[in-house]
C-alpha cells in the first residue's frame, strides 16, 4: 500500500482548521513507516514556530469528577474567545487491549466553537500519557491558546503529566483516602495547583483544604501552592481555578522559568523518541541527554534526521539478521 | 368468598398528534379498556417544543406531542376527565403535564378533588435506564416533592409518583436488584418530601399512601410472583419503621404493571404472545401480590410500532384473564405453599442487604455510578448467556426452524407507519396557538414560575397558571433549564467486562476476534477505533451499551459519549477522535431522519470514507433506504449473537480501511 498523503499544510493548522488538526493527529499516531516519515517533518516544520499555548495538566483519581471540571473550563475559556485543545487519556485493558474513551461525553463541546478534543487510550503507560498523546500535546501547543491534558492519576502515572504541561492541577474529593496513597508516591511534589472538588458541602470542603494544606506542608517549593475547594457540578469556586491558572502561568513567565522547563521537556521528550528508535546504544551515539538537546536546540530537521538514521538501523539489523 | 375486582385494563399508547390519540384513546375505551395510559413523545419528555431544533424527526413518533393546553384539551376532547382514570408516563416535566391535565380538568368544569390517575414523576430510573432526564437530582427530587405535597391537599386521589422498577428490569436488573433500587428510589422521594417541612405527621403518612409501583414481569414467572410478595413485605417494613406509618391501609404495596419488553423477540414474533400471556399470569395469580393496573405490550413490539389490532389482542388477554378464567374467585392460592414462602424470604434477604449497601453508599443519589454499573453489569451477563446457550429463547438460541408464517413475512406491513405529516401539522398548530396567545399573560406566568423555582415555593400553582395563561412546554422547561441546570447520567459502561467470567466458546471467539483487531491496527497503523453514537432524544441506551463494552473487550478503542447527541455533535466526535468506524443505535423510530442527517455531515466535513452502521428496532423496508444512503450495515434484535455483529463491524471497518 502506498502512503496516502495526508491532505496537511501547516497553514490549515495554524488557521485552526479542525480537519487539519485531526489529520495531523492521526498522523502522528500512525505507526507505518511511511507515515512516521510524513509525522517526523510535520514535526521539524512545527519547530521553528512559537508554542504559545499554556498547557495544563489535570489529573487525579478516577471519578474525581476531572473531566466535569474541564467542562467548566472549556465553558470559561470559549467566553473569552480562546482556542482551546482538549487531550483526554483513559486507561486501556490489560486483557483485551482495548478501551473506553467516555470523558468527551461529560464535556460540553459545542461543535461550532474553536476546540479540538481528543481522546487517547493510555496503551501500555497505566494511566499515563502514551508516545501518541505525547506528540498530540506538542502539536497543540503550536495551535492553541490552551491546551488542557486529563489523565488519570493512579499513583505514580500522574508524573508523566510533568512532562508535558506547564502547570499541574491534581483534583482529589473530600476524604477519599487517596492523599495517604498520593504522600506515598511521592506525587504531592508534582501539582503546581490542588483543587478539592465536590465541595458542595462547606464545612467537610474546608476539613478536606485544611487535610490537603498539611499533606503540602511536607513538601518545600517555591510557588506558593493553592488549595482551592471547588464544585464542578454547581459551578462552585470554578473562576477562583480559573484565575490561580492563569496566575500560575503568569509566575512561571516573570520568573523566566517558563522556557527552561519547556526546553527540559523538549529534551526528555526527544530523549525518550530516541531510545524508542534507536535505543540505549543509539541514545549513547548521539551523546546522551546533553547531546540529544543540543541537536534538537540548534539542529533543524532533527525529527527527520532521526527517522533516517531508524531507517538505516533497521536495514543494518536486517544484514546482521541474515549474516546469523 | 367475594369475587374480586379486577385491575384497571391500559394500553399504553398515544402516537402522532392529540386529535389521532384522543380518536384511538375513544377506540380503546369502546373495546372495554378502563383507564387511560399516555405515551408521550420524546420532545415533550424532555422538555421541547415540536418545533425545536433537537425535535426534529421525534415529533409524534414514541408518543403524543403535548405542546400546550391547546393539545391536552384536543387529547381528552369528548372523555370526562372526573370519570377517567389516566396514567401518564411522564417524569422530567411530570409537574407539567400534571399542570396541564388539572387545567384541562378545570376547563371541563370538573374539580380536581376527584381526579384519578397517576404520573409517573420517578426522576431515578431515567438516569439509570430510560434517559428523558433533564435537570440534576436536587431539583429534581424537589420537583417531585412538590407534587406530592400539592396532589395530597389538592388532588387527593392522585398517584403523584409511580416509582419504577419497570425499566430496571428492561436495563437487565435481576429480581432482586429491581426490588432493591426501586426502594431506594422511594427512600430518596419520601425523605426528600419530610424534610420539606410542608406536610404535618398525618398529611405525611397519607403521602405515603399515595405512592404507588411501576413494575416489570418476566418470563420466569414463579420467580416474579415471590418477587412481588417479597417486594409488598419490604414496603410495609420500611413504611411502618423507616417512616412510622401506622395505619396498615396507607402501607399497603400498590402497583401497577406492563410486563416484559426485553424478552420479547424479533424471530417467531408469534411466540411473544404466549411470554406475554404467562408474565401477565405472574401479576395476578398471587391475590396478595396482584397488580392494580396492567397494560400489555404488543406480539410485534420488537419489529416496530403495533397497530390499534395488535394492542386489541393484548387487551383481549387480560380480559379473557380477568372474565373468563376464575383467578378473581380465589383467596391467595400461595399462602402455606413452603416452596413460595422460601423463595420469597430468599429474594427479601438479598434486597434488603443490596439497599443496605446503597444506603451506605449515602443513598441512591450518590450511588447513582454504582447501581448504573451493577445493572449494566446484569445485561451483559444476561446477553452472554443468552448467545452462549445458557439460556433458552425459544425460536432464537433454540428451536429456530419454522414453517412459513402467515402472520408475518419479514414485510413492514404488520407495524404502524406514523404519517411524516403529522410533523408538520403538529409545528403549524404550535405556532398558531403562540400567536393567538395573549403574550403579556405568558410573560408575566412565566416570570412568575422562575420566582418560585428560585425561591423554593411549591412549583405546582405556578405552573397550573402558565397553563392557562397559554405557555409551552419547551418554554416551561427552558424557563426551570436556566434555574436548574441540565444533568448528563453516568454511562455504567467503565467497570464491566464481557471476559470476566465468560468460558467456553464466547471466550474463545471472542480471543480470536482480539487477535484479529491487533492484526488490523497493522494495517490501520493505530488500532482500531469506534465512535458508538445515540443520535436523538431516545434514552433506552442498552443497546448502544452492549455493543461499547463488546467492542472494547475485543480490543477496540471505544468512544462512547452516552445519550441525546446531535447529528452535529456526532460528526464533531468523528472528525476530533480519528475513528474507523461509527456505529448509531436509535430505538424512537425516527432513524431515516437521523442517519441521514449523520451522513450529511459527515460528507461536509470530508469524512464520507468512514463507515457507518446503525442497529435499533428499524423495518426492513426502512433498513433498504438506509443501506441505499449509503449505511454499511443494518443491526435488527434478531441479531442476537454479539461476536458475529463485532466481527461482521471489524469487516465493515477493514474493507474501508482498504480503499484509502
Amino acid at each position: 500500500m502506498t502512503a496516502r498523503r495526508y491532505p496537511l499544510e501547516i497553514s490549515s493548522l495554524l488557521r485552526f482548521e479542525r480537519q487539519a488538526i485531526a489529520a495531523a493527529v492521526n498522523l502522528l499516531e500512525d505507526r507505518r513507516p511511511e507515515y512516521q516519515e510524513q509525522a517526523r517533518t510535520l514535526l521539524d516544520n512545527l519547530a521553528p514556530l512559537p508554542a504559545l499555548a499554556h498547557v495544563v495538566g489535570i489529573t487525579g483519581p478516577p471519578g474525581v469528577g476531572k473531566s466535569s471540571l474541564i467542562s467548566r473550563l472549556i465553558a470559561l475559556a470559549l467566553q473569552t474567545g480562546k482556542r482551546l485543545g482538549v487531550v483526554a487519556v483513559d486507561p486501556s485493558s490489560k486483557v483485551s487491549g482495548g478501551a473506553l474513551l467516555g470523558d468527551r461525553g461529560r464535556m460540553h463541546v459545542p461543535p461550532r466553537a474553536p476546540i479540538f478534543v481528543r481522546s487517547f487510550a493510555a496503551r501500555d503507560r497505566l494511566g499515563g500519557l502514551s508516545r501518541e498523546a505525547f506528540s498530540a500535546v506538542f502539536l497543540l501547543r503550536h495551535l492553541c491558546d490552551v491546551v488542557l491534558v486529563e489523565t488519570v492519576g493512579v499513583g505514580q502515572s500522574e508524573t508523566d503529566i510533568a512532562h508535558v504541561a506547564d502547570t499541574v492541577v491534581l483534583v482529589v474529593q473530600p476524604f477519599s483516602g487517596d492523599l495517604l496513597q498520593f504522600i506515598k508516591a511521592g506525587v504531592m511534589e508534582v501539582p503546581d495547583i490542588l483543587v478539592v472538588n465536590k465541595a458542595d458541602d462547606a464545612a467537610l470542603a474546608r476539613k478536606a483544604v485544611a487535610e490537603v494544606t498539611a499533606a503540602l506542608s511536607l513538601e518545600r517549593q517555591s510557588w506558593a501552592r493553592p488549595v482551592l475547594a471547588v464544585s464542578a457540578t454547581t459551578n462552585l469556586h470554578i473562576d477562583a481555578l480559573d484565575a490561580a491558572i492563569a496566575a500560575h502561568y503568569h509566575d512561571l513567565r516573570t520568573a523566566n522559568v517558563l522556557d527552561a522547563r519547556r526546553a527540559k521537556q523538549m529534551t526528555e521528550w526527544a530523549v525518550s523518541e530516541v531510545r524508542y528508535e534507536l535505543g540505549r546504544v543509539g541514545l549513547a551515539a548521539l551523546g546522551g541527554s546533553a547531546g540529544v538537546q543540543a541537536l534538537w536546540t540548534h539542529q533543524p530537521g532533527a525529527w527527520g534526521a532521526l527517522r533516517r538514521l531508524a531507517a538505516v538501523l533497521s536495514r543494518v539489523e536486517y544484514r546482521v539478521a541474515g549474516e546469523m | 368468598m367475594k369475587k374480586d375486582v379486577p385491575w384497571v385494563m391500559r394500553t399504553y399508547s398515544g402516537h402522532s398528534t392529540a386529535q389521532a390519540s384522543n380518536e384511538l384513546y375513544r377506540l380503546n375505551l369502546r373495546k372495554g379498556q378502563t383507564g387511560l395510559s399516555v405515551a408521550f413523545d420524546l420532545p415533550t419528555q424532555t422538555g421541547y417544543d415540536s418545533d425545536h431544533p433537537l425535535a426534529r424527526g421525534e415529533v409524534g413518533k414514541v408518543g403524543v406531542p403535548v405542546c400546550h393546553i391547546g393539545d391536552m384539551e384536543m387529547l381528552f376532547a369528548g372523555i370526562p376527565l372526573g370519570q377517567t382514570n389516566t396514567s401518564m408516563t411522564i417524569n422530567a416535566t411530570a409537574a407539567w403535564l400534571l399542570a396541564l391535565y388539572i387545567a384541562t380538568a378545570e376547563r371541563q368544569g370538573v374539580d380536581p378533588k376527584v381526579l384519578q390517575g397517576t404520573t409517573q414523576n420517578d426522576i431515578l430510573k431515567e438516569y439509570l435506564s430510560r434517559g428523558t432526564y433533564i435537570f440534576p437530582p436536587e431539583p429534581s427530587l424537589r420537583l417531585i416533592s412538590d407534587t406530592i405535597t400539592y396532589t395530597v391537599a389538592h388532588v387527593p386521589k392522585w398517584n403523584p409518583v409511580n416509582v419504577c422498577s419497570y425499566h430496571l428490569q428492561e436495563a437487565g436488573a435481576t429480581p432482586v436488584q429491581e426490588i432493591a433500587y426501586a426502594l431506594c428510589s422511594a427512600i430518596a422521594i419520601l425523605d426528600t418530601v419530610r424534610t420539606s417541612g410542608r406536610l404535618s405527621a398525618g398529611e405525611f403518612a397519607e403521602a405515603v399512601g399515595r405512592i404507588s409501583f411501576f413494575v416489570n414481569s418476566g418470563i420466569r414467572f414463579i420467580e416474579e410472583i415471590c418477587k412481588l410478595r417479597a417486594f409488598g413485605q419490604l414496603w410495609d417494613e420500611l413504611t411502618r419503621d423507616r417512616y412510622g406509618v401506622t395505619d396498615p391501609k396507607l402501607r399497603r404495596f400498590r402497583y401497577g404493571v406492563q410486563v416484559n419488553s426485553l424478552g420479547l423477540t424479533e424471530a417467531q414474533p408469534e411466540n411473544n404472545i404466549p411470554r406475554i400471556v404467562l408474565e401477565a399470569l405472574g401479576v395476578t395469580l398471587s391475590k396478595n401480590a396482584r397488580c392494580r393496573a396492567m397494560q400489555l405490550p404488543a406480539w410485534n413490539e420488537a419489529l416496530g410500532l403495533p397497530r390499534p389490532w395488535d394492542q386489541q389482542w393484548s387487551l383481549r388477554i387480560q380480559q379473557i384473564l380477568a372474565y373468563e378464567t376464575d383467578i378473581l374467585e380465589y383467596d391467595d392460592i400461595f399462602d402455606g405453599s413452603r416452596v413460595i414462602e422460601e423463595k420469597t424470604d430468599e429474594i427479601k434477604r438479598a434486597a434488603w442487604a443490596e439497599v443496605e449497601r446503597v444506603m451506605e453508599l449515602g443513598g441512591v443519589i450518590a450511588a447513582l455510578d454504582y447501581i448504573k454499573e451493577r445493572l449494566v453489569a446484569s445485561h451483559t451477563e444476561r446477553v452472554r448467556r443468552i448467545n452462549s446457550g445458557e439460556q433458552v429463547v425459544v425460536g432464537v438460541n433454540k428451536f429456530t426452524e419454522t414453517a412459513p408464517s402467515p402472520l408475518y413475512t419479514g414485510d413492514s406491513s404488520v407495524i404502524l407507519k406514523v404519517d411524516e405529516a403529522a410533523e408538520r401539522d403538529q409545528i403549524a398548530r404550535l405556532h398558531a396557538f403562540r400567536a393567538a396567545r395573549n403574550q403579556a399573560e405568558v410573560t408575566v406566568a412565566l416570570a412568575a414560575l422562575r420566582d418560585a423555582a428560585v425561591s423554593g415555593a411549591n412549583i405546582m400553582p405556578a405552573s397550573i397558571r402558565c397553563a392557562h395563561a397559554g405557555v409551552t412546554t419547551g418554554e416551561w422547561s427552558q424557563t426551570l433549564r436556566e434555574v436548574f441546570g441540565e444533568f448528563r447520567a453516568p454511562t455504567g459502561i467503565g467497570g464491566v467486562a464481557v471476559a470476566r467470567g465468560a468460558e467456553g466458546p464466547i471466550a474463545a471467539q471472542l480471543e480470536a476476534l482480539r487477535a484479529r483487531v491487533r492484526r488490523i491496527a497493522d494495517t490501520l497503523g493505530r488500532p482500531l477505533k469506534v465512535l458508538i453514537g445515540k443520535p436523538g432524544l431516545d434514552g433506552h441506551s442498552n443497546g448502544a451499551e452492549q455493543i461499547a463494552v463488546w467492542c472494547r473487550d475485543a480490543g477496540m478503542e471505544v468512544v462512547y459519549e452516552g445519550i441525546r447527541l446531535t447529528p452535529e455533535q456526532i460528526v464533531t466526535s468523528a472528525r476530533d477522535e480519528g475513528v474507523h468506524l461509527i456505529g448509531l443505535s436509535i430505538l424512537s423510530g425516527s432513524h431515516l431522519r437521523l442517519v441521514p442527517a449523520i451522513l450529511a455531515g459527515l460528507k461536509g466535513e470530508g469524512l464520507d470514507h468512514i463507515p457507518v452502521v446503525v442497529g435499533g428496532i428499524i423495518p426492513e423496508d426502512d433498513a433498504e433506504q438506509l443501506r441505499h444512503a449509503g449505511v454499511a450495515r443494518v443491526y435488527t434484535p434478531k441479531d442476537f449473537e454479539m461476536v458475529r455483529i463485532l466481527s461482521d463491524m471489524v469487516d465493515v471497518a477493514e474493507a474501508a480501511a482498504a480503499h484509502l
